[in-house]
């Protein structure tokens, strides 16, 4: 039933009172707008009224601002959230988190611990994915952050699929043992969790990931990991590479041919060897062509992923 | 054994899906009795594995019968004799004093592969006078290559993806895993959703699919041709209950949903649709990709999948049967056949009518696409039945489709947030004081190219009042019948 669902758990046509919507502005410009009888959104091409542009309509729809621009409402995603949040942490992104996803064989019914909760990037992303049956462990030893992320969870209508714990996961664990399938740190000393790690996943085993920027604190990781009996240890980075779509014109060179031979460019649309070839139309000594052009800047690194399994024996 | 069946932990059962691994080598099995698998040159029968949790370590010892083995007893090398450096260490051939006959010797007797590792170490004359990494380096690798131990596992994406992907790339199109990984993130694949599928990577993006959606929800799988490939989505042993929610509709009949005419007395032909998990040979798929100046030979000589064997047993068993019975039986036999083939026909067709249905609510949750076709025109036709605000996601082995893909996509409208990327992964070697990446994994993978559906802009009437909403509807019907790309 798609009227009485949870919006960030489930997806619904219409935007309603209480919704969290994404207004679309345009090429990396969006942010999230908590939608309100009577509220109102500033964009740069005006005002957007929540009663009359927003309550009611599809998701998608494209909506007229007062100035007479128009932006896109999106139904909120994990992804698109990770994009928007509020920033309290440095927080995982989308590329991090589909590795940690799967790596981690995370699916519906699956239980999970996490710490830090920090932003609650991940945390959503792991709710989304082991909803309606699973259930999300979260620790956060930073009081306020962790009040913020429960306030979150409650006003995406998820609380019923995670629980909030304010301690120390190094000194106290998760507060649940032998009942997790997965675990996840995002802690800067991952090394002194990884006892509590191993006692918190199910007897018969599950898995383990933990995210660090720094090789040393991999290293340290790793060693507790074997200590602890882990197996499969394995370190992994991703990083993501995009690319922007353009038409680019390259100018033919004048070799000084063109008066004595009309066929000597070697991209002349005459060769017969090479009719349809890679450039487009040949026009006052340009060549054209779409190409994936990289980014001038990427990310670099954010961290190392470290994996493991748990296992009976 | 009912010490053990006390113990937790799902076990391994006769008929299931396991998958065998040993160190980085993965191998996809149904678990059957007295049947042989062969796995990193050794054969043994599963037999002795069933009833074991999985997980569970086993050893292969002569006959091919498997012995579950214990926690690993590490191999202390009494001598903690290192040496520096390797200034003296000559290379002269003549360090090992065991002889290849007296290591084939030692096999024959049924020596455990630990005890000829540890007798290797002994007659290795600069074993001590290596350093202590080199040693650690050298046991590893006499480990390896003497101690068979294979591990038995249940199957997920994690496992069967990073098989596919060292197995048998050209099944998949090439598709790494972690490429896989953003794509159902990406596409925000989730219990509830009501996904369209067009995949040909033999049924492994469509069992990823159905592993996060954990059986809630629907799955329409466009299929080329004959019938959907699903080998490797067999691979993950998934209940019958999952399958429930799993429609399918064949490519060819899209353009006569999209313009109405759709009939489902014209189906097409699929005789070998019966057979769920049947598999294009290697030879066929690779012709039907027309690569121009493809030079790349692929060795994909073995075939990973099991499932093909299954098939022909129970060919084997009809035919074997047939010889025993008489005629009477056997013409009965065949009537029974003919009205079981018409019945299955007619549930078919059933199912195709209910799956057309869903397909033209045009409300589908997202699109996830990864074939050896051109993306171009699969956007173009299966977006018509994806909701606005809903994400999309193509895989592409090559970005110049993606490219193409990308332009016509703007220019048709009704997409935002277009991206075109690629991940690079690396794999790292962590030991102490020996950290370092272990391999650079680039291109390979494929490319993504993913979106958002949004409402299609009305045509030449965006006007903000009431009236334009309210003539929304037939307005929209009939850009859809002035856009048929077919």
């Amino acid at each position: 039933n798609k009227t009485i669902t949870m919006s960030f758990v489930e997806y619904r046509d219409t935007i309603k009172d209480g919704d969290t919507a994404i207004v679309f502005l345009g090429h990396e410009s969006m942010f999230p707008v908590k939608v309100q009888h009577g509220g109102k959104t500033q964009t740069k091409y005006g005002v957007i009224r929540h009663s009359t542009d927003l309550i009611g309509k599809r998701y998608g729809s494209k909506v007229t601002c007062s100035k007479g621009g128009w932006v896109f409402i999106l139904h909120p995603t994990p992804e698109l959230w990770t994009m928007n949040l509020p920033h309290r942490t440095q927080i995982l992104y989308s590329t991090d988190i589909s590795l940690i996803t799967m790596m981690l064989e995370l699916k519906p019914g699956s239980i999970v611990c996490e710490s830090g909760t920090g932003s609650g990037s991940l945390s959503h992303a792991i709710i989304r994915t082991v909803a309606p049956t699973g259930h999300l462990y979260t620790v956060e030893f930073h009081q306020q952050r962790a009040e913020k992320a429960e306030e979150e969870f409650q006003e995406h209508k998820v609380e019923h699929l995670v629980t909030v714990k304010n301690q120390d996961v190094c000194k106290n664990g998760f507060g649940v043992s032998n009942v997790a399938d997965a675990v996840f740190l995002d802690i800067p000393s991952p090394w002194e969790a990884i006892g509590h790690a191993k006692s918190a996943l199910k007897i018969e085993g599950g898995r383990i990931c933990s995210f660090s920027p720094c090789i040393e604190q991999v290293q340290r990781t790793c060693l507790a990991m074997e200590e602890h009996g882990f197996t499969e240890i394995n370190t992994l980075e991703s990083l993501l590479r995009v690319y922007n779509v353009r038409t680019v014109s390259l100018q033919i060179p004048d070799l000084g041919k063109a008066a004595e031979d009309n066929s000597g460019t070697g991209f002349d649309s005459s060769n017969q060897s090479n009719p349809e070839s890679l450039y487009g139309i040949l026009q006052q000594g340009t060549a054209q062509f779409k190409s994936g052009v990289p980014l001038k800047e990427m990310v670099g690194h954010t961290g190392y992923l470290t994996f493991a399994t748990k296992s009976l024996f | 054994m009912a010490e053990e069946s006390a113990r937790p932990g799902p076990r391994i059962r006769e008929g299931d899906w396991a998958v065998l691994k040993r160190d980085e080598v993965f191998k996809a099995v149904q678990v059957l009795r007295r049947r042989k698998v062969i796995f990193e040159k050794q054969w043994f029968y599963l037999d002795n594995a069933i009833g074991h949790i999985y997980g569970t370590t086993f050893e292969v010892s002569t006959g091919g019968s498997l012995q579950p083995k214990k926690k690993m007893e590490e191999t202390t090398t009494e001598t903690k004799e290192a040496g520096t450096d390797n200034r003296n260490i000559v290379d002269d051939g003549k360090s090992q004093k065991l002889t290849h006959d007296d290591i084939q010797a030692l096999k024959d007797k049924g020596i455990k592969g630990q005890e000829i590792v540890q007798q290797l170490i002994e007659n290795s004359t600069t074993f001590r006078g290596k350093t202590e990494f080199a040693q650690d380096k050298y046991i590893k690798k006499k480990k390896k290559k003497y101690e068979a131990v294979i591990t038995i596992v249940k199957p997920s994406t994690r496992i069967l993806s990073t098989m596919y992907y060292a197995r048998e790339p050209g099944k998949i199109n090439h598709l790494r895993y972690d490429t896989l990984a953003q794509m159902l993130t990406l596409g925000n694949i989730r219990a509830g959703n009501k996904m369209i599928v067009m995949e040909t990577c033999a049924g492994l993006v469509l069992g990823a699919i159905m592993e996060r959606m954990g059986g809630h929800g629907s799955i329409i799988q466009m299929y080329p041709g004959g019938g959907p490939v699903r080998a490797a989505t067999s691979c993950f042993g998934f209940p019958e209950s999952f399958f429930r929610t799993l429609y399918e509709f064949p490519l060819s009949k899209v353009c006569s949903l999209v313009s109405g005419t759709f009939s489902s007395e014209t189906l097409p032909s699929e005789p070998d649709y019966n057979v769920p998990v049947e598999e294009e040979s290697n030879g066929s798929l690779e012709e039907k990709q027309t690569l121009i100046q493809e030079t790349e030979v692929e060795s994909n000589t073995e075939a990973v999948m099991e499932s093909i064997e299954t098939g022909d047993q129970e060919t084997m068993d009809d035919l074997a049967a047939e010889d025993a019975e008489c005629k009477e039986s056997k013409e009965r036999r065949n009537k029974e056949n003919i009205r079981e083939k018409q019945r299955k026909q007619q549930e078919r067709k059933r199912k195709l009518v209910e799956t057309a249905a869903l397909l033209e609510e045009k409300n589908a949750d997202g699109l996830i696409v990864a074939s050896k076709f051109h993306p171009t025109p699969l956007l173009l036709s299966l977006l018509e039945f994806v909701a606005p605000s809903r994400p999309f996601v193509v895989y592409c082995q090559y970005k110049e489709p993606l490219l193409d893909c990308y332009t016509k996509l703007r220019e048709k409208g009704g997409v935002i947030n277009l991206k075109l990327s690629e991940t690079w992964l690396r794999n790292y070697q962590v030991l102490p004081d020996r950290s370092h990446p272990k391999l650079m994994m680039s291109g390979g993978g494929g490319y993504l190219l993913s979106g958002i559906t949004v409402t299609m802009e009305k045509v030449q009437s965006d006007a903000n009042s009431l009236e334009a909403q309210k003539i929304e509807e037939p307005v929209s019907k009939k850009r859809k019948l002035e856009e048929l790309h077919c």
